[in-house]
């Protein structure tokens, strides 16, 4: 299920503005790695191309190659909407449809895919995708209400299980804990722990210590001042960046005497 | 009348302590010296030959006036400002509430003279002096309005959602240009182009309900897609964004997420433009005219609507010139019931499905 992605020479632009320059990076399947770096510097912008949403937004583009085994995400051939599919994603704020309830949430991507499915089978998955996003012992009792009625914490869990729900490979987070509290924010650190077992998880996070904890493999980016592209400066395993990185601006941005 | 200011509770502080406690003006004091200043002005309204008019405007002038002063002198100038803005805003809201309650008062008093059983169930087929009513309008106006919705809700709609959601770059921009140009059109220039174009089509003699529907259309359609585009605007992108996420492609992200969020704001909208086109006279007057009988097919003859009809009634009486009059008032105060009625659908619309927190 897992699967490996290798990025190169990639180019994201928006525009005519080059937001990120010259990323090469192999992502590990069934393994965490985390993005970190400051504000502004293209790890988003990243981590929205691995799965083309970054095109969503008018006259953003890519050069380069993202494959994911051994097809060429970007390749002519490829319809975004299949890509998307198969990469799912977890935002920064927790978005679940007002307008649907619990269950109909976890199965959003099931069904306005028109995704013919027995009513016991449908129930199944929501209850697998709920237990696998921790979530099933809290709201089990009321799936027929909306979801927005949740809390932070537990509408962020509620997208975690509508993202695996469509059995992706790859699960892209991008700072999914910054709008969430400790305990929240524990919660779905275990989480990731766990579903890593099934998927290739990528995570932006601007909390360093988040990257150590949950992290195999640590990429750092970084821009030379306002209105350069960012870089990814340094990429190397999670312990290895944080105990002794090649490069002194990761050291520096480690050890935070910037950003 | 400074010994009134002073009648406000004793507040003042010894001077050694932390807090400096303001001496204030009681609500009732305000109110007092205000009502005070509106009968000085009713007293010079009537030195110089009493009205109502002079009397409201001297009143609420001194009635300010009044309690920008006391409130100075009591607590200084930053209260007076506030007070004194306070007074402004208030009467201007006074000032524009008075012409709707007239109106509402003036409707109601002629109106319910003849607002009775036989207005709803007669038509005016071989009435020429008293009784009658007024069925074939009101049949007429909802066959028309809801020919002009049936017309302009599609159009209006999937305008708005192109707009927001595929448009972009000079397209964009010219429909919305021309959207808003649309919006200025005169009815009475709505009412000709469907004339001339129907003329066009089936000749000189041709009549029929849909007529006045397609100019009603040209007048609905801009504020239908006005009021669409903002509330799809409110949409977050967000939710796009999560719906793309799953592999969901665009035209069912808009059918499936962006629709149902919006659908409450959506369904106010046209409800509000159908409230808005329902009363246009001029635009009916030179299409589908007047007649007497009761015509319930939109594609062939004329129709009698409720804005025509008064009309007629009021600009034409026959011999019984009183009972038209009252037969014009009651279709007046009918047209109000209705736009009235849109307005509260519009409302419990947008409670109904608005969407629910579950807290």
């Amino acid at each position: 299920m897992a699967k490996r992605i290798e990025v190169s020479d990639l180019n994201i632009y928006y525009g005519d503005f080059l937001a990120v320059e010259g990323v090469n990076v192999s992502i590990e399947p069934r393994s965490i790695t985390a993005l970190i770096g400051p504000s502004g510097c293209g790890k988003s912008t990243f981590l929205r191309s691995l799965n083309r949403m970054h095109e969503v937004l008018p006259g953003a583009r890519v050069e380069g190659k993202v494959v994911m085994d051994g097809q060429d995400l970007y390749g002519a051939d490829v319809d975004p909407v299949d890509v998307r599919r198969q990469i799912g994603m977890v935002f920064q704020r927790p978005n679940p449809f007002p307008t649907m309830s619990i269950y109909d949430n976890v199965i959003a991507g099931n069904r306005l895919n028109n995704k013919r499915m027995k009513k016991a089978d449908t129930d199944e998955l929501v209850e697998k995708s709920l237990r696998g996003a921790n979530l099933w012992n809290e709201v089990k009792d009321r799936l027929d209400r909306p979801g927005s009625g949740l809390s932070g914490g537990q509408q962020q869990r509620l997208c975690i299980a509508r993202a695996i729900a469509v059995e992706p490979d790859v699960l892209l987070m991008d700072e999914p804990c910054s709008a969430l509290d400790p305990i929240s924010t524990l919660a779905i650190e275990d989480l990731m722990a766990e579903l890593k077992e099934r998927f290739t998880i990528v995570i932006v996070t601007h909390n360093m210590q988040q990257a150590a904890r949950v992290s195999e493999q640590t990429g750092f980016f970084n821009l030379n001042g306002v209105g350069q592209p960012g870089r990814l400066i340094e990429f190397n395993p999670t312990e290895k960046i944080f105990s002794n990185p090649d490069q002194k601006a990761t050291e520096d941005y480690i050890s935070g005497r910037f950003g | 009348m400074s010994t009134d200011i002073r009648s406000a509770p004793e507040t003042s502080s010894p001077a050694q302590g932390p807090v400096r406690v303001e001496r204030r003006l009681s609500r009732l004091a305000l109110w007092g010296l205000y009502l005070a200043g509106i009968a000085l002005g009713a007293a010079l309204s009537a030195a110089t030959g009493f009205s109502i008019t002079s009397t409201a405007v001297y009143g609420v002038v001194l009635g300010t006036l009044a309690v920008y002063v006391a409130t100075r002198v009591v607590q200084g100038r930053r209260k007076a400002t506030d007070r004194l803005v306070t007074c402004l805003v208030t009467s201007a809201f006074a000032v524009a509430m008075i012409p709707l309650a007239s109106l509402v008062y003036t409707v109601l008093s002629k109106g319910l003279a003849r607002f009775d059983g036989d207005f709803f169930s007669m038509s005016m087929f071989r009435v020429v002096g008293e009784g009658g009513g007024a069925y074939h309008a009101i049949v007429g106006t909802l066959i028309i309005t809801l020919v002009a919705t049936v017309i302009s809700v599609p159009i209006g709609l999937f305008t708005a959602i192109y707009l927001v959601e595929y448009g972009s770059g000079r397209l964009k921009k010219a429909i919305t240009f021309f959207v808003d140009v649309m919006t200025g059109i005169p009815s009475i220039v709505a009412g000709l182009f469907a004339y001339a174009l129907f003329t066009l089509l089936f000749g000189n003699d041709f009549r029929a309900g849909i007529m006045g529907a397609v100019a009603l259309s040209v007048l609905m359609i801009p504020v239908v897609v006005r009021s669409c585009e903002e509330v799809l605007k409110l949409v977050p992108n967000e939710l796009r964004e999560a719906s793309y996420a799953l592999g969901i492609p665009k035209w069912r992200t808009v059918v499936k997420v962006v629709l149902p969020t919006a659908v409450a704001g959506l369904g106010t909208g046209i409800t509000l433009s159908v409230a808005r086109v329902i009363g246009e006279t001029a635009p009916l007057l030179i299409t589908v005219g007047l007649i007497t009988g009761t015509n319930l097919n939109p594609f062939d003859g004329r129709m009698a609507t409720l804005p025509v009809f008064a009309y007629y009634q009021l600009t034409q009486p026959g011999t019984a010139t009183q009972a038209f009059l009252d037969r014009a008032w009651t279709a007046a105060l009918v047209l109000i019931i209705f736009v009235m009625a849109l307005n509260i659908v519009a409302r419990l619309i947008s409670r109904l499905f608005a969407p629910k927190t579950g807290r």
